[in-house]
């Protein structure tokens, strides 16, 4: 049985083909990577899984049970989390409430409990802090927990947007390029708490990055796409050195 | 300034956060119980007005402050409560029940408009909800065998529990008492989990979706609860003029509903009944205003101008609205003199990811 299986996905917008034919298998418990030049499809990938895009070719397996046919938030329920490239936070909202929205997929009372706030309504409503509340310590976001997402600076709206994804006590973890706009320094927390989201939350992570002295730090596997088509797939360092990808970053050589 | 040392998290869950507001809406509290025997009988009136207006502002908040979803049409809505119970009054049906059925008619009415809402957005759903509202009231002018057409319906006073209530007090305690069911139901509701799926589709539907939050289902809840509660706000309303036709429930009414919202503040449940008394008074002070006026100035049309300008005087100098005015002087003074003017500017966002939909 396989954790996470991508059978020749493919979607076409118009004439363009944006993602071709691609297949991959994602083990559990490992940090599997997606890298590429710009417009590879990368993002495009995860917006497939995340049933996003109706994909026009392929299908998704989550532990061999199809995806295709959902909705995105069914997806979400299922166990998938996911982060955005450019930040899609709640901006009027306080960070705990951010976090809070993660649980949406745990909640336990009905509506009538919620509008008459039961002492089951606040058994949940508790439950769920509480539940946050570990996923504040983990990530460091103590001293920011009241404040308002619209103020924060972007380093960390980035971890909050983590810290949202893990609060939905994920199976599968979709990072799409989690070290974009942040200095180096950020970049060294942000591959700490992706080794110790695989090691101590025994979460499996899909990652689309650029940054290849991340991608090599915490990846076990990485697939390399260009123009929509897988290229290569091994092992960071294999994949570096691999030919094709070489092509696709630099160019041939005259 | 008050610092609140924090040691359970049920003080972040609990209504009141401190015993400063225990007190104050204590004594607000206190004070609107014994009003029936302090104020006269105009400003008894005029605060029955406040609060059915109010629990109509709460429904509208819901929806376009907390949900995110525009409504130009909620007029229909107090329309449909407001008929459903001159209707089933009429046919004897005690108000314990005929209330709640004018709460679900008018929450079925949502069910219906909320339909759209899950295609259209922002301007375009204003134009359908616009375009319910034009129906509704068509179709009661048309339906003379149900409605009586243009030449309306009386409504008897309230009956409860065969004590009439067609005095002021009566009243008043009713429209009081539902309005406080109306805050302490929303409250609860906004620090459960459905609450934060209204915030999150208003703040970003993509990655509400990808939360797991069922936008077709939220938002179509967030329609039904809004249009219910107007509906009971449009029970009273019939009550309270005792006599309605058609041209009570127009586009202006909507407007007139939706300036309670942005009067008020979007996004404060405050705001709603802030809102809601501005609405009510505004009126008051022009006719007051109007014997100091030169004859020609004072005419009919002044209410409304007087109106224009201050909804677009609201938005362009104090989009936070009457609760934002008032959270702004309570931080000058819990702070001072260290107010600084951008606190309460809103950030540019950053860039937000690819637009899906």
């Amino acid at each position: 049985m396989s954790f996470f299986r991508v059978e020749n996905l493919g979607i076409h917008f118009g004439g363009v083909v944006a993602v071709d034919d691609v297949s991959f298998e994602v083990k559990r418990g490992e940090v599997y990577t997606i890298i590429g030049p710009n417009g590879a499809g990368k993002t495009t990938i995860f917006n497939l899984i995340g049933l996003l895009y109706p994909a026009t070719a392929g299908r998704i397996f989550l532990e061999d049970k199809p995806l295709a046919g959902s909705v995105p938030h069914r997806v979400a329920q299922l166990g998938i989390a996911r982060t955005f490239q450019n930040i899609e936070l709640f901006e009027h909202a306080t960070v705990l409430q951010n976090l809070l929205i993660g649980r949406h997929r745990h909640r336990a009372a009905s509506l009538w409990q919620e509008l008459l706030f039961t002492p089951a309504a606040r058994r949940a409503e508790l439950a769920a802090r509480e539940a946050v509340e570990q996923v504040i310590d983990f990530l460091d976001l103590a001293k920011y927990r009241d404040s308002l997402v619209a103020g924060l600076p972007y380093g960390v709206r980035k971890v909050v947007e983590l810290g949202r994804a893990l609060a939905t006590e994920p199976r599968l973890l979709l990072l799409d390029e989690p070290s974009s706009g942040l200095n180096p320094e950020e970049t060294d927390d942000m591959a700490f708490w992706i080794e110790d989201i695989r090691r101590h939350l025994a979460v499996t992570v899909l990652m689309v990055e650029h940054d290849m002295n991340l991608v090599a730090r915490v990846s076990d596997r990485v697939l390399a796409l260009n123009l929509g088509m897988v290229i290569a797939e091994g092992t960071p360092a294999e994949v570096q050195a691999h030919p094709a990808v070489i092509e696709a970053y630099l160019g041939k050589a005259a | 300034m008050r610092f609140l040392f924090k040691t359970d998290y049920d003080q972040d869950i609990r209504l009141f956060k401190h015993g400063g507001q225990v007190f104050w809406y204590g004594l607000l509290m206190a004070l609107l119980l014994t009003a029936p025997f302090t104020v006269g009988e105009y400003v008894m009136s005029q605060l029955h007005f406040i609060f059915i207006y109010s629990i109509v502002g709460l429904g509208l908040m819901l929806l376009v402050g907390f949900t995110g979803q525009i409504s130009l049409g909620h007029a229909a809505f107090l329309a449909v409560g407001a008929y459903t119970e001159a209707l089933l009054q009429a046919k004897g049906v005690p108000v314990f029940i005929s209330l709640p059925c004018a709460a679900l008619f008018s929450a079925a009415a949502g069910l219906i408009v909320g339909l759209p809402a899950l295609r259209l957005k922002g301007i375009y759903l204003a134009i359908a909800t616009l375009a319910f509202n034009v129906i509704v009231e068509e179709v009661i002018t048309r339906w003379e065998g149900l409605t009586g057409g243009n030449s309306g319906l009386h409504v008897k006073p309230v009956e409860l529990f065969g004590v009439k209530l067609d005095g002021d007090a009566g009243f008043f305690y009713l429209c009081l008492g539902l309005t406080v069911l109306s805050i302490l139901a929303l409250m609860n509701l906004l620090r459960s989990p459905t609450g934060r799926a209204f915030v999150a589709i208003r703040d970003s539907e993509i990655s509400a979706s990808c939360m797991g939050v069922n936008l077709a289902k939220y938002k179509t809840l967030a329609f039904a609860i809004s249009a219910a509660l107007t509906g009971i706000g449009g029970a009273l309303y019939a009550h309270k003029v005792s006599f309605i036709s058609p041209e009570q429930f127009t586009l202006l009414q909507s407007i007139e509903l939706i300036t309670i919202v942005i009067l008020g503040g979007v996004g404060f449940l405050h705001g709603a009944v802030l809102g809601a008394a501005f609405l009510i008074v505004l009126p008051q002070l022009i006719s007051l205003a109007k014997d100091y006026l030169p004859a020609n100035v004072g005419s009919s049309g002044l209410q409304a101008v007087v109106f224009g300008l201050v909804l677009i005087g609201f938005i362009i100098f104090e989009p936070l609205g009457l609760y934002g005015r008032w959270l702004k002087l309570r931080t000058w003074f819990e702070l001072f003199p260290f107010y600084r003017k951008g606190m309460f500017r809103r950030q540019k966002s950053y860039m937000k990811s690819e637009r899906l939909r």
